[in-house]
C-alpha cells in the first residue's frame, strides 16, 4: 500500500533519514516511536507526499510518488487521512465545515448528508460541537475533530502524528480506541508517538507492529516496550 | 482554458468560497482600484467617442465644400464673379455655386470687426460658396482654368486646414483608446498585486487545503471568483459615478465647441455598460494567472 525502499531524506545539509525501508500492508496497525526530533514527523510527511525522498523509492498505491504532478498528488492525499499534531484547522470555519473540508475539495459536498456528518462527529464525541469554531475547542476535542476530518473520505490509510500529545490519559485512550476501531474496519493505521504507555495500552486491543526510529534508521522495536 | 473551466470558475459556490477568509485589505484595494479605473475609463471613452464624432463631422462637412475668393478692383468685381460662376457651372463635380450676399459676408466678418462695419466702403473680396457633388471636383484643374479666365480668383478647397484638424481629432480619439488600454493594463497589474498579496497572506490555508486533497484548480477558483466579483462590483460603482459626471457636463453647443460635446450620444450611452464586464474579465485573467503562478511557487 505504502512502501519506502532505501529512502533517505536530507534537509539543510543534514541527513534526517537514511536508507529507510518500510512497508505498510493493507489493514495493518503500526506505531512509530522514537525520541523527539528523531524524524517521526518527517517519515509521516514522506508517507503522504508532503516531502519527497532525497534518494530511494517511495510508492503509494502502486504509484511512484516522486513522479506525481500536483493534481495526482491531491488525489493521492484523498486516500490518506492525516491527523496532524497541530490539527491544522481553518479557524474562520466551523468544526463541521472543517471536518467536511475533504468532501468539499473533492467535489462531494453536495452529495454528503448533514446527518452523516453529525454521525461522524458523534462517533468522535463532538456531536454537540458542530457549529463551534476550532479556537473554542479543547486539545482533546481538536484532536478528535482532526481524526473525523482525516477519515471523512474513508481513506485506505490513516496517519496520526502524536495524536495524544496534548491530551490527558483518558482522552488519549479514547483516541486510541477510535483508531483501533478504524483499523478493525480495514484501514491501515500508522501512529507516530513518543508515548510508550499508549503503545503498551494498545497491545491488548490490536495486533500492532512497533517501529522505532533511531540514528536516522527505522528498526522493529524489541519486546522491552 | 476551456469554456467549461471558465464556467466552473465563475459559478457561485458559497461553501467553497468560504475556505478563504472574506476580509483583508486586498478586498478594499480591489474594489477601490476597479471603481477608480472604471470611473476614469468612462471619461476616456467619452473623450474618444467625442473626438471621433468631431473628426467625422469636420471631415464630412468640410470635404464637401470649397470657397472661391475673387480679389479684384471694384469695377471688375462683378464681371469676374460672373465669369467665375460661369466657369463653375461648367465644371464637373460642382453641385452648386453661389455668390454670398453682402449681408452674409458682413455676418461672417462681424465676430471680428463688430456689427457696424461699413462694408460698402472697404475693398472686401467677393466669396463664392461651392458645394461639391459626387465625385468631388478636380481642384488642380479648376485652379488652372480659373487662373486663365478669372485672374482674381483664389480657390480654397479647405484641405490646408481641414487635414490638420481632422488629424488632431483622430489623434485625440487614439489617445482615448490608448488611455482605456492603459487603464486596463494598470487594473490588471493592481489586481495581480492584490491577488498575490492575498495568496501569500493565505499560504497556511492553501497548505491545509492541499493536505486534505485540494487540487490547484479548486484553490485558484476560490480566489478567482472572489476577485472577479469584487472587480465587477467596484467597476459598476465606478461606471455609475462616471456616468453621473458625464451627465453633469454642459450640453453640446456651438458656443462651447468641443468641450461641451464631451459626452455620449445615442447608442454610445450603452458602451460604458461594457466596462464592468471588461473589468471583471481583466480581474479574472489577472487573478487566474497570479494564482497559477503562486500555487506553483508554494508547492
Amino acid at each position: 500500500m505504502i512502501e519506502l525502499e532505501n529512502v533517505s531524506y536530507t534537509y539543510g545539509g543534514g541527513e534526517l533519514l537514511s536508507n529507510v525501508s518500510l512497508q505498510l500492508q493493507p489493514g495493518s496497525f503500526h506505531f512509530l516511536t522514537g525520541p523527539s526530533g528523531a524524524g517521526k514527523t518527517t517519515l509521516l510527511k514522506l508517507c503522504y507526499g508532503a516531502l519527497l525522498p532525497t534518494s530511494g523509492r517511495l510508492n503509494a498505491f502502486e504509484q511512484d510518488v516522486a513522479g506525481l504532478d500536483r493534481d495526482h498528488m491531491a488525489l493521492l492525499r484523498r486516500r490518506i487521512g492525516v491527523v496532524h499534531q497541530d490539527c491544522r484547522f481553518l479557524d474562520h470555519m466551523t468544526v463541521s465545515e472543517n471536518v467536511a473540508l475533504p468532501l468539499m475539495v473533492s467535489g462531494q459536498a453536495e452529495t454528503a448528508k448533514r446527518e452523516d456528518l453529525s454521525e461522524l462527529l458523534s462517533w468522535v464525541g463532538l456531536g454537540a460541537r458542530l457549529d463551534a469554531h476550532p479556537p473554542e475547542l479543547s486539545g482533546g476535542e481538536r484532536q478528535r475533530a482532526a481524526l473525523a476530518r482525516a477519515v471523512i473520505l474513508s481513506p485506505d490509510v490513516v496517519l496520526a502524528d502524536e495524536p495524544t500529545g496534548n491530551v490527558d490519559w483518558e482522552m488519549s485512550q479514547r483516541l486510541l480506541r477510535l483508531l483501533v476501531e478504524l483499523n478493525k474496519m480495514g484501514k491501515t493505521v500508522l501512529i507516530a508517538t513518543h508515548d510508550l504507555s499508549l503503545i503498551r495500552a494498545a497491545k491488548s486491543q490490536v495486533q500492532a507492529r512497533v517501529l522505532r526510529i533511531s540514528q536516522r534508521q527505522v528498526q522493529l522495536a524489541g519486546a522491552d516496550l | 482554458m476551456s469554456k467549461g473551466m471558465i464556467r466552473n470558475l465563475l459559478q457561485r459556490d458559497a461553501r467553497a468560497d468560504r475556505v478563504v477568509p472574506p476580509t483583508g485589505y486586498t478586498a478594499h484595494l480591489t474594489l477601490f482600484v476597479s471603481g477608480a479605473m472604471a470611473f476614469l475609463a468612462v471619461f476616456a471613452l467619452a473623450l474618444s467617442l467625442a473626438s471621433g464624432r468631431l473628426a467625422d463631422r469636420w471631415a464630412s462637412e468640410l470635404a464637401g465644400a470649397a470657397t472661391l475668393r475673387i480679389n479684384a478692383p471694384a469695377d471688375q468685381l462683378a464681371a469676374q464673379t460672373e465669369a467665375a460662376l460661369a466657369v463653375l457651372g461648367q465644371t464637373p463635380g460642382v453641385a452648386s455655386a453661389r455668390a454670398l450676399t453682402t449681408e452674409e459676408q458682413a455676418a461672417l466678418l462681424s465676430p471680428w470687426f463688430g456689427p457696424d462695419l461699413p462694408l460698402d466702403t472697404l475693398p472686401i473680396p467677393q466669396l463664392i460658396e461651392i458645394i461639391e457633388g459626387d465625385p468631388g471636383l478636380d481642384a488642380t484643374g479648376l485652379r488652372l482654368r480659373l487662373g486663365a479666365e478669372v485672374p482674381g480668383a483664389v480657390l480654397d478647397d479647405h484641405t490646408r486646414w481641414r487635414e490638420p484638424l481632422v488629424d488632431a481629432a483622430m489623434s485625440l480619439r487614439r489617445l482615448g483608446w490608448v488611455s482605456i488600454l492603459l487603464i486596463g493594463v494598470a487594473t490588471a497589474a493592481m489586481i495581480t498585486l492584490a491577488a498575490n498579496a492575498s495568496l501569500a497572506a493565505n499560504a497556511q490555508i492553501i497548505e491545509v487545503l492541499r493536505l486534505v486533497g485540494a487540487r490547484d484548480s479548486f484553490i485558484a477558483r476560490a480566489f478567482v471568483r472572489r476577485f472577479t466579483y469584487r472587480a465587477f462590483f467596484g467597476a459598476v460603482v465606478g461606471v455609475l459615478l462616471g456616468m453621473t459626471g458625464v451627465l453633469l457636463l454642459p450640453e453640446a453647443s456651438d458656443e462651447g465647441g468641443f468641450l461641451t460635446g464631451l459626452g455620449f450620444q445615442g447608442a454610445g450611452w450603452l458602451l460604458p455598460a461594457l466596462i464592468p464586464v471588461l473589468g471583471a474579465a481583466v480581474a479574472f485573467l489577472a487573478t487566474w494567472t497570479a494564482a497559477s503562478r503562486k500555487l506553483k511557487e508554494l508547492s
